[in-house]
């Protein structure tokens, strides 16, 4: 997130602050039971009432995408990981961002007031297989026939399935990336959740198996330009997440900090004890490089640098490894009580282990940034 | 005290457009573009010859008119913008002036501190011929048992008259033997506690009773000296500052410090570190990786990715850094954040280098592109020892950014000369 905050983008910070901490609850999430999609929707329909959903998404649909929305929205993506939010705020604008670029009309009628208005979610259907997070890993296909399209594949971590209105499908149309939006009650979409350790989020697996949509489902044209379409879509999703992971990681070290200043041992604060301080001073570096990634990596994504991907490995591979590495040596700080089920600390942690390996991996990212210099 | 000078009035002042294009049209004329990698590396090394190079070029620079941008006119300078002297480093980037590295702490530390406490004459007498080319200046802070506890320095200066006699020693201090005037910490009064009697003074370094010795480093390299001081005879007229108020001095000298490093001081030039490479860490890395033939080989490759992701969240994190200093969130030692990472960050690339490049790198000479690495490597903890070791900048975030409790220090409130009595017990 920036530093310098205009008036306006102040103002949505507290608001969405303000809002997130009166309809949130972290025990709620830990009392939440498997397929309690009611309090996802409830949330939501707020959220979006703020105007959480509704960011690239113009009164007029004839005009023309525009990316510099990315700006305000990774204010409430910070506020969002701070609170642990449970909705769908990344998905739902990565898809409303694809269907504002490459929808077709009759897709955009029927979707996008919904999304703005909080009444449809929608989610990626990207990953397939094991962390299969590339445009290369596609193997679900589409095939034409008549007026429609035919759609057979498995994809997997699909986020807040369980809720989603409808999917944006990743696939191969002759053997060529394309897209398509497919709604979760079509004949032959299977969802299955997944137990995941994020109590946070859903997770699940959506099958296709001959799943037929009609030909205005289509997001725009296949080939290179669906390759260019979906680089850009993870682009966003990672600058989202990485906001929201840098806003998580900072609530999470404020918090510790304060505990270490409480908490006292052998007569003093543990919090005066050099070896707790110099790694505090070492996360705070790179806790601040994490959300200097963050800036950068949004304002590159707002102004069309065409070295955004390479900004974007980045940014992931440092606060993916970062977020999990420094809240679990804030675990060892708080000690015992961070253990327990009752304790918050795993809220956070459950949710930055996912989160890590969600949209691309460190480990992943960089082999992605050795082949994007060359080497 | 102010650390960067506004023209005397706007009307006076040469627009960025009309300072480009006449210091674009002399920079072309007079600076030479910069020759390849490798010959800068090795001419690099050697010092002396760099150094006398440094003062011509200076030297030009400075008849051209275009010495000391920020620095006042009256001494010298010219008296403009950050934005003339960005576009000054903009127009200089490609030139062969790295030389000119060996000014930067003379025009980035020492030039801007005289600006803040020296008297008018001492200002006149030094800065205009810093500028010049004529004087480089270096610090004499740490001595061989006061390093991260600079304000136990243990060099006494005894005042008798209007001179001070200086006997003790300083070590650490870099290029001094190529250098020509020094400021040096001494302590002036034993009997307050150790911050409130100290002095800074400023000499000739080839001084009668001054010795100095190079320090030779485990690569042979020598870069850093040591300097034994025997009755030196300094004026009171060349303190800087007023007489046992030295530590504010010395405070200051830090922020300029600071400053420099990041790229925000009056030093004209982008300071890279003396000595380093002006190849990137990434190029080389890659190089070194493909030398070795193990450029497909999956765990090189992620150490890689790792340098590559250190080395690109540099500049975003400097940027987030400075702007939250400048705004008064983040607290000035806050510039310890960077520092911090910028150090750890280098570590891990000569560690990095070392794991890439396997048997390759050990078994090789200074000079050989490969075996470099291994030498280099060698001293890479220079780095995170020198300009404030990384425990220091460690303790400064807890301490004075993060507002965790301070260490206990028993010597603080002290009279110095208890301080020494109890140590020797």
């Amino acid at each position: 997130m920036n530093v310098d905050l205009t008036e306006e983008q102040t103002l949505l910070q507290s608001t969405s602050r303000q809002f997130l901490d009166e309809s949130l609850s972290l025990d709620a999430l830990r009392h939440r039971t498997p397929n309690d999609i009611a309090l996802v929707k409830d949330f939501w329909t707020h959220a979006a009432g703020l105007g959480w959903t509704s960011m690239f998404i113009p009164d007029d649909f004839s005009e023309t995408l525009t990316s510099e929305p990315v700006l305000d929205l990774v204010i409430i993506a910070e506020e969002a990981g701070r609170a642990l939010e449970s909705g769908a705020l990344l998905e739902c604008n990565v898809v409303a961002y694809a269907l504002m670029a490459g929808g077709s009309d009759a897709t955009k009628a029927d979707l996008l007031p919904g999304l703005a208005d909080g009444s449809i979610t929608a989610s990626w259907a990207f990953a397939e297989g094991v962390d299969g997070w590339s445009g290369s890993d596609t193997t679900a296909q589409a095939t034409a026939d008549g007026d429609e399209y035919v759609l057979n594949g498995v994809k997997t971590t699909v986020v807040a399935a369980t809720s989603a209105d409808y999917f944006l499908v990743t696939v191969r149309e002759d053997g060529e990336l394309a897209q398509f939006v497919v709604p979760r009650d079509a004949v032959g979409v299977t969802i299955t959740r997944l137990d995941a350790l994020d109590l946070s989020r859903d997770f699940a697996d959506v099958a296709f198996r001959d799943v037929r949509v009609p030909a205005s489902s289509r997001v725009g044209t296949k080939g290179e330009s669906a390759d260019d379409a979906v680089e850009r879509q993870w682009v966003l999703a990672i600058t989202l997440q990485c906001a929201q992971m840098a806003g998580m990681l900072e609530r999470v070290f404020n918090w510790t900090l304060e505990y270490a200043q409480d908490r006292y041992a052998f007569g003093r604060p543990i919090a005066s004890y050099q070896a707790l301080k110099h790694r505090f001073a070492d996360h705070k570096v790179w806790i601040e490089a994490a959300l200097g990634l963050s800036t950068g990596l949004t304002e590159s994504f707002a102004s069309g640098d065409p070295d955004v991907a390479e900004l974007a490995c980045v940014a992931k591979a440092h606060v993916g490894d970062k977020s999990v590495e420094i809240i679990s040596d804030c675990a060892q700080m708080f000690g015992g009580i961070a253990m327990t089920w009752e304790h918050d600390l795993h809220l956070y942690l459950r949710r930055a282990t996912v989160d890590r390996v969600l949209y691309g991996s460190p480990t992943q990212l960089r082999e992605r940034l050795c082949v994007l210099v060359g080497l | 005290m102010t650390n960067v000078t506004t023209p005397v009035s706007d009307d006076e002042l040469e627009d960025v457009e009309s300072f480009t294009a006449r210091a674009r049209a002399w920079v072309l004329a007079n600076l030479p573009e910069a020759v390849d990698n490798a010959q800068a590396r090795a001419d690099h090394e050697d010092h002396v010859k760099q150094a006398a190079k440094a003062r011509r070029v200076q030297r030009l620079i400075f008849d051209g008119g275009f010495a000391g941008l920020l620095y006042p006119k009256e001494y010298g300078g010219q008296g403009l913008t950050r934005a003339h002297q960005s576009a000054w480093r903009e127009l200089t980037s490609d030139r062969d002036i790295g030389c000119l590295s060996h000014f930067k702490v003379t025009h980035g530390i020492m030039g801007p501190t005289l600006l803040d406490f020296a008297t008018e004459e001492q200002k006149k007498s030094h800065i205009p011929a810093m500028l010049r080319g004529d004087e480089l200046w270096v610090q004499f802070l740490s001595e061989p048992s006061a390093g991260s506890d600079l304000s136990s320095l243990l060099t006494r200066a005894q005042r008798e008259g209007d001179v001070f006699v200086v006997n003790g020693s300083k070590i650490w201090s870099t290029f001094a033997h190529i250098s020509d005037y020094a400021m040096v910490l001494v302590r002036t009064n034993l009997d307050v506690p150790k911050h409130s009697g100290l002095s800074m003074l400023f000499l000739p370094i080839r001084s009668e009773g001054v010795t100095l010795r190079t320090i030779q480093l485990s690569t042979g390299s020598a870069e850093f000296c040591e300097e034994f001081f025997d009755d030196v005879m300094v004026p009171v007229s060349d303190m800087l500052g007023q007489e046992n108020d030295g530590w504010s001095v010395v405070m200051r000298l830090f922020f300029h410090e600071r400053n420099m490093v990041s790229g925000n001081s009056l030093n004209d030039q982008v300071a890279s570190g003396v000595g380093e490479s002006a190849v990137s860490t990434e190029e080389e890395l890659v190089t070194l990786a493909r030398s070795v033939g193990k450029d497909k080989d999956s765990h090189v490759r992620q150490l890689i990715g790792e340098a590559l992701v250190l080395d690109r969240l540099t500049h975003p994190t400097i940027r987030r850094v400075n702007a939250l200093m400048k705004a008064g969130t983040l607290p000035p030692p806050g510039a310890s954040i960077t520092q911090l990472m910028r150090t750890l960050s280098k570590y891990r690339f000569k560690e990095i280098a070392l794991e890439v490049g396997g048997a390759h790198v050990v078994l090789g000479g200074p000079d050989d592109e490969i075996g470099g690495h291994g030498h280099r490597w060698l001293v890479a903890r220079v780095g995170t020892i020198a300009g404030g070791s990384s425990e220091m900048q460690r303790n400064a975030i807890s301490e004075r950014v993060l507002g965790m409790p301070r260490d206990p220090s028993p010597d603080t409130q002290l009279p110095f000369r208890e301080v020494l009595a109890k140590r020797r017990r």
